[in-house]
């Protein structure tokens, strides 16, 4: 009996995009990263092309992060007041493809620095590593509205990925993305009709599509990782069935969500019962990063190197 | 919805005279209309217009060509028209129509695969325009064992199961309803199935509603494609809510916008 090809035939494909720029293309990066390009889903490459590999990019933060566990400080401790320093750790020691700045400390309630402190660690971090960077604001609207637009001309030319446009708040940092040549994060909380809406406002203004990553916040393994899985699922199936406006690369947040778990975090002595806490934080990182990646992600934001390396040899294997 | 946009039809007066005096000027702005309303094919026909039709024909892609890249639907009865028309199409192209009688399919089927063009079949055979559905769907079952006998592409033809009047005859609606049904399962991958949706309402007062309604309802029971009027925005509008209802296309608030 003849078997039946049960293969699906995509007509749609996730865009190609490209961050960071070199000298020739107006900037100082190294290398550039390019994602998406995925004909079909996720390691189904009897349907179609993948596309780009997944890329990983490191945070790095703009202040010492006291909440973090001892587990997670353990291989950053001698980096953790230089976000140049922790940057270049991450990129020479710890693989990392990318480097996502996070502006914590400008945040009314977190530090409240100012545009000027935010420029000067933008630009001590393009100065330190020589892969592409992601900045990701506070998400506090008038803050970021006020601070990212100072960041962004800092950083102009160097095709950065800037976070993030949202359906309340996307025009500030749009037009500065668009007028400095960075590419543009549009983010909607787990909500793939929100997420759609924010391409649509955002391309209203001229943003053009290919410079689009999609976000659609993150939720960790035991924290609503299925709803986001099913969330980015349903956003790839449509991208590939030719919904032009789904069609871009997506990033997600593995090392917060995974790290804000009870279970990654929790001391030895907490949870004597739950085994090694240096094992077990870069495992629950590692699981969040290896599920989600399966429901189509192309950037993944991470913490752990541990985790970071598992992710890695994950990806590469599956390819 | 793969709509096919009527209005560049010598049907038409202003159209009728354009051809008349090789007048681009209102061809060109049709196109351009038509094409900014979403047509993903421009209908050409000729009409009576012209002594020449294959010249007509082949002026009236020429100057739409020279404006607009949509895709041209050559739509005559006349063999020589079609051809004449084909000769000059730069890009994608769809045949409108030819007759679902085995002699005249085992002409145009391997003409439009010369040409990579698309086909639209009429369930029309030599008995005439069926009057249900059951000779409707033999007409479309003979038509698409033709396309694989050709090797034909069946995600390039489309059905015209022929939409009546509904001051004609008001049972036929809900046997096209059934047609569009069945016509889905006639092969995998299906052929489109297209009606000409205008020809709906002639005659009839509320002539958008009545067609906009009709069409809403085809698109529920399998039809994705019209020869329609592109320039009304409820049509249009109603269209694109269809395909949302049925989740065709993923909802945001600008759904409207997005679709276009």
């Amino acid at each position: 009996m003849e078997v039946p090809n049960v293969a699906e035939k995509w007509m749609g494909c996730v865009r190609k995009v490209t961050i960071g720029a070199t000298k020739e293309q107006g900037g100082t990066r190294g290398n550039i990263v390019t994602v998406g390009g995925a004909k079909s889903i996720p390691y189904m490459d009897f349907e179609g092309e993948q596309g780009c590999k997944p890329v990983i990019a490191m945070d790095v933060l703009d202040t010492v992060p006291e909440d973090w566990p001892d587990a997670l400080k353990e291989p950053f401790k001698d980096v953790l007041n230089s976000p140049a320093k922790w940057a270049k750790k991450c990129v020479e020691q710890y693989g990392a493809d990318m480097v996502c700045l996070k502006l914590d400390s400008i945040h009314p309630d977190k530090g409240n620095k100012s545009a000027e402190e935010a420029v000067a660690t933008v630009k001590s971090i393009l100065q330190a590593v020589s892969v592409p960077l992601i900045i990701w604001g506070c998400e506090h609207n008038e803050t970021d509205n006020a601070v990212m637009p100072k960041v962004s001309q800092a950083a102009k030319g160097e095709r950065c990925l800037l976070a993030g446009a949202s359906q309340d708040n996307y025009k500030i940092i749009a037009a500065v993305c668009l007028a400095d040549g960075h590419c543009l994060v549009t983010q909607a909380p787990v909500d793939i009709n929100i997420g759609k809406q924010v391409n649509i406002l955002v391309s209203d203004l001229g943003f053009p599509l290919d410079r689009i990553i999609m976000f659609q916040t993150t939720g960790a393994l035991g924290y609503g990782m299925e709803y986001v899985y099913s969330i980015q699922e349903r956003e790839r199936i449509a991208a590939l069935s030719g919904d032009n406006l789904l069609g871009m690369p997506v990033i997600c947040n593995v090392g917060y969500e995974s790290w804000r778990a009870k279970e990654a975090k929790a001391s030895d002595a907490e949870a004597p019962q739950w085994g090694s806490c240096v094992e077990r934080g870069p495992m629950w990182e590692t699981i969040t990063a290896a599920t989600l990646l399966q429901s189509g992600v192309d950037i993944i934001r991470m913490y752990h190197p541990k985790a970071v390396a598992a992710v890695k040899k994950f990806t590469q294997d599956l390819a | 919805m793969i709509a096919i946009a009527e209005r560049i039809n010598g049907m038409f007066s202003d159209v009728k005279r354009a051809i008349k005096k090789k007048d681009p000027s209102i061809i060109c702005d049709l196109a351009i209309k038509q094409t900014e309303a979403g047509a993903k094919f421009l209908d050409v026909n000729v009409g009576t217009a012209a002594a020449d039709q294959c010249d007509a024909m082949q002026w009236l892609i020429s100057v739409i060509q020279e404006v607009v890249k949509t895709p041209i639907c050559i739509d005559s009865q006349k063999l020589d028209v079609v051809k004449a028309g084909l000769e000059v199409v730069k890009s994608e192209v769809l045949i409108n129509s030819c007759k679902g009688e085995p002699e005249e399919l085992d002409v145009y089927l391997p003409l439009a695969k010369k040409h990579n063009a698309s086909l639209i079949c009429l369930t029309i055979n030599k008995q005439g325009v069926p009057q249900d559905v059951h000779a409707r769907v033999e007409i479309a079952a003979t038509i698409a064992a033709k396309a694989m006998e050709h090797d034909f592409d069946m995600t390039k033809i489309f059905i015209d199961p022929i939409l009546l009047p509904i001051n004609v005859d008001q049972k036929q609606p809900r046997y096209l309803f059934e047609v569009f049904n069945q016509v889905k399962y006639i092969s995998d991958p299906p052929p489109h199935i297209v009606v000409g949706l205008s020809n709906f309402s002639q005659g009839t007062k509320e002539r958008s509603l009545l067609n906009r309604t009709f069409l809403t309802m085809a698109i529920a029971a399998g039809l994705d494609s019209a020869v329609m009027d592109v320039l009304d925005k409820d049509l249009m509008d109603a269209t694109i809510c269809a395909e949302v209802i049925l989740n065709k296309h993923i909802y945001s608030d600008l759904f409207l916008k997005a679709v276009r």
